[in-house]
């Protein structure tokens, strides 16, 4: 009986130490994705990487159109790209532009009640936050001693160096954007590791001295590469681009101002070599990346192979409706949301665009009043956005649009410079008035628009009329002291017909209360 | 629960090995076998004494045994948890009957209850355990096995997703457990552990499983039944058998049902002649005179279109008996099923086949267990139902010409596809226009060998190898004629292509092989019974996705959509050990101890392993001196209970490794002249371990004058931990922005209470009655890793209206998933002001400050009712339920009830909700929809089911039984609820596809 107890055991034993074998069978793998040590094992492998850095500019995850998203807990389509987000928040907010729809939060930009469950604001916050970390894991996988050790050397070494540098800028861009909207984040660099401890926040005025420390490290590494095989990627007059567009609102971020600094970055652009591009209306067809003298660095947006349902795609067809025919603008429906208010229309000497080509609206069956911000056909439309090339032909896809997004161009540069001059800055007068009038003279089409002096003012209202919709009129109406304040009212401006004053701290966003909750070395800024 | 007979007759069996049909013998017995309610006993074994002959009853309690020697006979007939009658006959030339009535045996010592890894007897079970027969299954036309229990079990509640074919449910035992992670509980079917989540092509995992196949639920609630399941108990566990063979002759069983669906209830939106009238008179600047004009002459009631009466057949036959040692049942059934939304249709053949031999000396019992079913389903569009209660009613169906195959559709002459933009496509087009239909084949089996050790008669090994195999495939086929996918891209060569053409694939391979000791020995000496379980699990999940591109209606592949990947192939796998020791004292007092160890793969190495011991108590009180010669209370048990159960299934498969994953063709970027795919990193969360859930339990079995009235009282408090619950994360400290953490802690806190009483107990008159409730509350109480108060929550519950509105929130010291809105202000009549709300923190304004939590979506309170007569041949029956204190957001109402919905800007018009008759909301901004005007007290009482059923008797000679029923299911519902119906698992209403209200009729057949 006690033979049979053992053996009984022994089969026992034998069954369990099976099963323990089995223990090892729980390590698996996916067997779609790889490691790490997979990917950065070549050069194309970091150029994958470094394409995703870029790329989350651009797209809302892994799968276009949607349904493999970067960021989680928000709207794909709506609420998780980097440009319908900064957008929405540069320019909702102020007399440019209003929106027709119910989303959640989208009112409150132009209401002015925004609070810190906003998901818009959710969503460019965790975007950038999101690019950061990014180019972070970039720079740790791209580190020196990873590039021996991984057998990387000479010019492809040489090459994921400058990549090194061009991340560098996506980070400081993206520390501009928290900086301007947002003002003290988060702060993480490659030494903060993956699920490592809750980041610290960072104050204003030391995010504006990282920033400007970064680009300044890093201009000398960038290459002054213009070239069309370099298209889309950073070069070292990216990096001066922003420097020029942090000092000129130094005062906003640190109280001091910049203005020569502004000048002396400004003035590296212009003597870049860049040139106007002729005919405004250009700027943003669907085939802008070729041949494009203008911009500076973009964000570049393919209907075939580039799709989501922000960036160019959301404002082409956010821009259409009324008596709108989509099909005219190079897609296929209208989405009947983005009008905007008689205080930009105003600024130009009239509606049909004759006299400044600039005015491109859409009048027929809109009121140039606002009655109601959700009636489409309550203000002018803007045709700025189209999925039409410069010949006319629409895009590939009638969904998705082709068309890049400017985030610098060289009006940008002429204005800052023309602007930090007449503040003080060490900049020519003249020079300043030449390249104002540069300006004028393509909206013009000749020089009959030609101004014969500058003043602040003036810069002002050119800047809404060049730079209308490209996401910089709020940090503008913010350095004039107009954005809060009763000194310049607009329709709809804190959510009533007339216009009214809002609260000072409205000047700043606040950080998402999600991340306040998760972070407890956030503080929120003050008034939310 | 009731009396268990079906579980007891598989025990019968097992003592009834001995049958062995003999021959040249000249009379006959028949009869039959009612209980001490003369209901009729299915499954009572009757035998000669002194010789090799026996039998089974029937499914109506009828036996017949043929071949009996001439003189005197004596007849035993044993049922488990009865007493054993005999009676002594004298055996002629013609057939002699004989019938029983049994009564129950005072101490229902031997009565089984089917637990986690075993058996156990009842009088040593401790934890809260509910088990329903075939005698107490919901009758009717019964698509998918969870629905035989609806209204049945106390703290089990069962909400259908809707009425489509072959339509799964939600169930939720005691709440659940969890608030991001499933809440659904694990099912066990005949030891095989079946995998949370379907098939592709599949309305519901359990739809594959013929209902007519199932013996029995064991519904284990608390963690004392539940601990042996570790990882995976959280939210109780389902143990379903399936029906096995029987010894003696072959035993054939036919039944058929016929039955009528038809809407029980429709949308309530505008009649096309208050359509008319609010559009001509409409004075709002939104009805512009443009959009006046837009109205037609037609009258379409659109709901009307796309429903229609659907009709159902269900059929199963089944064999049963003995293939010399070795008992077998087959059985077949087919079922055909339309749904009640025109075009969609089941059609399920499914087959079972159950083999039970016992060997060496019945020392080597083999359960050989196999189920097969394959299901065809026509999926119809149920976009259609939103569409019918949208679309303009004033237009009509076709259109007069062929364009869009002949529907009438919005146009636009300027758009590239000829029609209005975003405007929606006529409901019947999209019902008929699309063809989505799919096949599923399923096979769940396991063979069980039971070995008592000859040797050590006490002791047995159990070995369990089992799986579940499925394949599901699909074609969706839309023509390019259609609206709804009109031109949906340009081909390589700008060629503009309409139309869907799409196949799926998608297969499964589930394995299990578990292995346990069972050790059980009565210990005289110190009165003591001692039964020990030890065993280990290994279990394989593995699916096989074949990821196809995107084709138009002609073949053309829409450029981009090639898949990165031709298949993937998730897996995960999980490895346990555990044990149980019963010990019972005197059979008075009884202990049970049970620990579980899981490990799974899903898990980093460092937290793999989970533990999960629970620890009970019972005391049958009734056998104390001083009840035991009580004439009133003849069963008094108490039970406490404590245990710690676990939740694994919120865990994707492989998130502690950080991988890369690349881009799909469409998600690529340009950077220079060419364009790359991307390689992003995954998120990871090498901490991720399991949610833990205490739950302590006591509760009280009672049973009353002979058991005459029989329930239990259960109160229950559970706590979970380490909630895995998508939090947001510290942005920057990993890939994304929220994932699974552990972070959180939730409760529930419950009581149940469940009644059965036999009312009226007369030879030809009886009637029982059934009465259960229970009341149970959810709180959340802690969400965050940081103490934040200022911290609103985890917004949830997307409802359509706007981009990304939702309407409820998990927030701490509220019900999960409360309802977050403002508080709507109303005007002198009683009527809504639009966009008006109660400025509730004082600031002067409305912002998303002022939102408040209302109310929750689940019902604190569920009661359900039975009741079952039967008056000599008849019987008659009927279930109800009703739930209390749930509330339910009206979709249908806030994003169609508006003008704006009515008059759209997009150039269009179409129909809303009555209820804009009431409001007058225009509709504009966002606000309106997050009023707490729409979330509305759904508590209702359901007449769920009526039966009524009548025993012919005899037919075919004497050779067969036969049985008639009429069924009429989901008769009414009180509520106060405006919408389609009030029972919205989630509570959001929003074009639910309507419970139909079936009539059937069927028969049985015993042989």
């Amino acid at each position: 009986m006690r033979k049979n107890i053992l053996k009984a055991t022994l089969g026992l034993s034998i069954v369990a130490l099976t099963l323990t074998s089995c223990e090892k069978m729980l390590d698996l793998q996916p067997q779609n994705d790889v490691t790490s040590e997979v990917v950065y094992s070549t050069p194309e492998g970091y150029q994958q990487s470094l394409a995703k850095v870029y790329g989350s500019f651009a797209l809302t995850g892994n799968s276009g159109g949607g349904g493999s998203a970067d960021i989680a807990g928000l709207d794909e389509g709506s609420n998780a790209d980097f440009l319908r987000t900064f957008w929405k928040a540069q320019e909702l907010s102020t007399d440019e532009a209003v929106i027709a729809w119910g989303d959640a939060g989208v009112q409150d930009f132009h209401n002015m009640n925004w609070t810190s469950d906003n998901p818009f604001l959710k969503g460019l916050y965790y975007r950038s936050l999101y690019q950061i970390t990014l180019v972070n894991e970039f720079l740790r996988q791209s580190a020196d001693d990873k590039l021996a050790s991984r057998g990387i050397s000479g010019p492809q070494a040489e090459e994921i160096r400058h990549n090194r540098a061009e991340v560098r800028f996506l980070r400081a861009f993206q520390y501009w954007v928290l900086l301007d909207l947002y003002g003290n984040p988060p702060f993480i660099t490659e030494d903060d590791l993956i699920g490592g401890p809750a980041p610290k926040q960072i104050s204003r005025a030391d995010l504006f001295t990282y920033i400007e420390s970064e680009l300044k490290a890093i201009e000398t590494e960038l290459p002054a590469t213009k070239t069309a095989d370099y298209y889309g990627r950073v070069n070292s007059y990216a990096a001066d681009a922003l420097l020029a567009r942090l000092y000129l609102n130094a005062k906003t971020y640190t109280g001091t101002e910049r203005n020569n600094d502004a000048v002396t970055y400004s003035k590296k652009v212009i003597d870049g070599g860049y040139s106007l591009i002729s005919k405004y209306s250009n700027l943003l067809a669907n085939d802008n990346n070729i041949n494009n003298t203008e911009s500076i660095f973009t964000i570049n947006y393919d209907g075939a192979k580039t799709q989501l349902y922000g960036g160019t795609t959301f404002l082409t067809h956010a821009s259409i409706g009324g008596s709108m025919n989509a099909s005219d603008y190079g897609v296929d429906y209208a989405w009947a949301g983005l009008r905007t208010t008689k205080a930009l229309v105003d600024l130009f000497p009239n509606e049909d665009g004759s006299t400044d080509k600039r005015a491109q609206f859409f009048t027929n069956g809109q009121s140039k009043e606002i009655n109601s911000l959700s009636t489409f056909t309550d203000g002018y439309a803007v045709t700025k956005f189209k999925n039409k090339n410069s010949a006319g032909v629409s895009g590939v896809n009638a969904t998705f649009v082709d068309s890049d997004f400017p985030l610098f161009r060289l009006s940008e540069m002429y204005l800052i410079y023309a602007e930090a001059t007449l503040r003080g800055g060490a900049g020519n007068a003249a020079t300043a008035l030449t390249y104002f009038n540069n300006i004028r003279t393509r909206a013009y089409g000749n020089a009959s628009g030609n101004v014969a002096s500058l003043n602040l003012d003036l810069i002002l209202d050119e800047r809404a009329r060049e730079l209308y919709w490209e996401g910089h009129r709020r940090t503008d109406l913010i350095r004039y002291g107009k954005f809060v304040s009763g000194s310049y009212l607009w329709p709809w401006k804190g959510g009533v017909k007339a216009g009214k004053s809002v609260e000072d701290f409205r000047k700043l966003f606040p950080l998402p209360a999600s991340d306040v909750a998760a972070n407890p070395n956030l503080t929120q800024n003050s008034g939310y | 629960m009731k009396k268990n007979y079906l579980m007891k007759l598989m025990l019968s069996c097992i003592f009834l090995m001995t049958a062995i049909v003999a021959s040249a013998q000249t009379g006959s017995i028949s009869g039959r076998v009612m209980d001490e309610s003369n209901q009729p006993l299915p499954g009572a074994s009757v035998s000669l004494k002194g010789q090799n002959q026996s039998t089974s009853t029937d499914g109506t309690g009828y036996y017949r045994i043929s071949g009996i020697q001439n003189g005197s006979a004596t007849l035993v007939v044993k049922f488990i948890g009865y007493n054993t009658s005999e009676k002594t006959v004298n055996v002629g030339d013609s057939e002699t009957k004989v019938d029983f009535k049994l009564l129950p045996s005072a101490e229902s010592l031997n009565e089984v209850v089917i637990v986690g890894y075993g058996t156990q007897r009842k009088s040593d079970v401790t934890g809260s355990i509910a088990t329903v027969t075939t005698k107490d299954f919901n009758k009717g036309q019964i698509t998918t096995p969870e629905q035989l229990l609806t209204g049945k079990v106390a703290g089990v509640q069962i909400t259908s997703n809707g009425g489509a074919p072959g339509a799964g449910s939600v169930i939720r035992i005691r709440g659940g457990a969890s608030l991001n992670a499933t809440n659904d509980p694990l099912i066990v079917v005949d030891g095989v552990p079946l995998e949370i989540g379907g098939i592709a092509g599949s309305p519901n995992a359990l739809s594959l499983i013929n209902p007519n196949d199932i013996e029995s639920y064991s519904i284990l609630k608390d963690a004392s039944a539940t601990a042996i399941y570790g990882s995976r108990a959280s939210n109780g566990v389902i143990i379903i058998t399936t029906k096995k063979g029987q010894s003696g002759k072959p035993q054939l069983s036919f039944n058929s049902n016929f039955s009528v669906a038809n809407i029980a209830q429709k949308a309530d939106i505008l009649s096309p002649s208050e359509f008319s009238n609010l559009v001509k008179t409409s004075t709002d600047p939104l009805a512009t005179p443009a959009l006046k004009a837009l109205l037609g002459n037609a009258s379409t009631d659109w709901q009307n279109e796309i429903y229609q009466n659907a009709l159902t057949t269900d059929n199963n036959l089944s064999i049963s008996g003995a293939a010399g040692k070795m008992p077998y049942r087959v059985s077949l059934g087919y079922l055909n099923q339309d749904g009640i939304l025109r075009s969609g249709n089941l059609d399920r053949t499914s087959l079972a086949l159950n083999l039970n031999p016992r060997l060496l000396n019945d020392n080597l019992k083999i359960n050989i267990a196999l189920k097969g079913s394959l299901s065809k389903s026509v999926f119809a569009d149920q976009g259609s139902i939103g569409a019918a209660a949208n679309f303009d009613p004033s237009q009509p169906v076709y259109s007069g010409n062929d364009n869009y195959g002949g529907y009438w559709e919005w146009l636009d002459a300027t758009s590239t596809t000829g029609l209005r933009g975003l405007s929606p496509k006529n409901p019947l087009g999209l019902l008929e226009q699309k063809d989505d239909r799919s096949k599923v084949k399923r096979s769940v089996g396991n063979i069980q060998f039971d070995y008592t050790m000859p040797f050590l008669k006490d002791l047995r090994a159990n070995l369990n190898l089992g799986y579940d195999v499925a394949k599901g495939e699909g074609t969706i086929v839309i023509p390019d004629a259609a609206a709804s996918s009109f031109n949906r891209f340009n081909d390589p060569s700008n060629v503009a292509k309409g139309g869907v053409n799409n196949f799926y694939l998608q297969k499964k391979t589930n394995t299990v092989a578990d292995f346990y000791l069972n050790y059980v020995k009565d210990l005289n000496s110190i009165n003591s019974r001692i039964d020990i379980m030890a065993g280990t699990s290994y279990q394989d999940f593995y699916t096989n996705v074949y990821n196809y591109a995107d084709y138009s209606y002609d073949g053309t592949m829409r450029p981009g959509s090639t898949p990165t990947f031709d298949t993937d192939k998730p897996e995960n796998r999980l490895l346990s050990y555990y044990s149980r020791l019963v010990y019972s004292l005197n059979s008075k007092y009884v202990f049970t101890g049970t620990v579980r160890t899981d490990a799974s793969s899903r898990i980093s190495p460092q937290n793999r392993w989970g533990f999960f011991p629970s620890a009970a108590f019972a005391w049958n009180m009734s056998d104390e001196d001083f009840l035991k010669d009580s004439k009133t209370v003849s069963n008094l048990k108490l039970r406490l209970g404590y245990g710690i159960t676990g939740q694994q299934d919120g865990i994707s498969n492989y998130s502690y490794l950080g991988n890369y994953t690349i881009s799909n063709a469409t998600a690529q970027y340009q950077l220079g002249s060419q364009f790359y795919n991307l390689y992003r990193p995954s998120p990871y969360n090498g901490d991720l371990k399991w949610e833990e859930t205490a739950t302590s339990n006591i509760g009280l079995d009672y049973g009353f004058v002979n058991n005459r009235i029989t329930g239990s009282l259960d109160y229950y408090f559970k706590k979970t931990k380490d909630l895995l619950n998508e939090i947001a994360q510290p942005a920057g400290t990993n890939f994304i922005n929220i994932f699974v953490d552990n972070v959180g802690n939730m409760e529930n806190k419950g009581f149940e209470f469940l009644i059965n009483g036999a009312v009226v107990q007369k030879k030809d008159f009886n009637w029982n009655v059934g009465f259960n409730a229970t009341f149970n509350k959810n709180t959340i109480t802690n969400l965050t890793a940081v103490d934040d108060p200022n911290y609103n929550g985890v917004q949830v519950g997307g409802i359509s209206g706007g981009t990304g509105n939702s309407i409820q929130i998990h927030s701490t010291g509220f019900t999960r998933g409360a309802f977050y809105v403002y508080q709507q202000v109303y005007n002198a009549d009683g009527k809504p002001i639009e966009d008006t709300f109660v400025d509730r923190n004082g600031d002067g304004q409305i912002t998303d400050k002022d939102l408040y939590r209302y109310k929750g979506p689940d019902a604190p309170v569920f009661l359900g009712f039975n009741s079952n007569v039967s008056f000599k041949n008849w019987t008659a029956g009927f279930v109800m339920r009703a739930n209390i204190g749930n509330y339910v957001y009206n979709n249908v109402a806030s994003s169609t009830g508006t003008l704006r919905n009515i008059f759209n800007p997009l150039n269009y018009l179409n129909n809303g909700s009555r209820d804009v008759l009431n409001t007058n909301f225009s509709g504009a901004g966002t606000r309106f929809f997050l009023s707490d005007y729409y979330v509305k007290n759904a508590s209702f009482l359901k007449l769920d089911n009526v039966n009524l059923g009548y025993t012919v008797g005899k037919i075919f000679n004497n050779k067969a039984n036969l049985r008639l029923n009429a069924n009429a299911q989901n008769v009414f519902t009180v509520t106060k609820y405006e919408g389609i119906d009030p029972e919205i698992s989630g509570g959001i209403d929003n074009n639910f596809y309507p419970r139909p209200r079936t009539f059937v009729l069927g028969l049985n057949l015993d042989f």
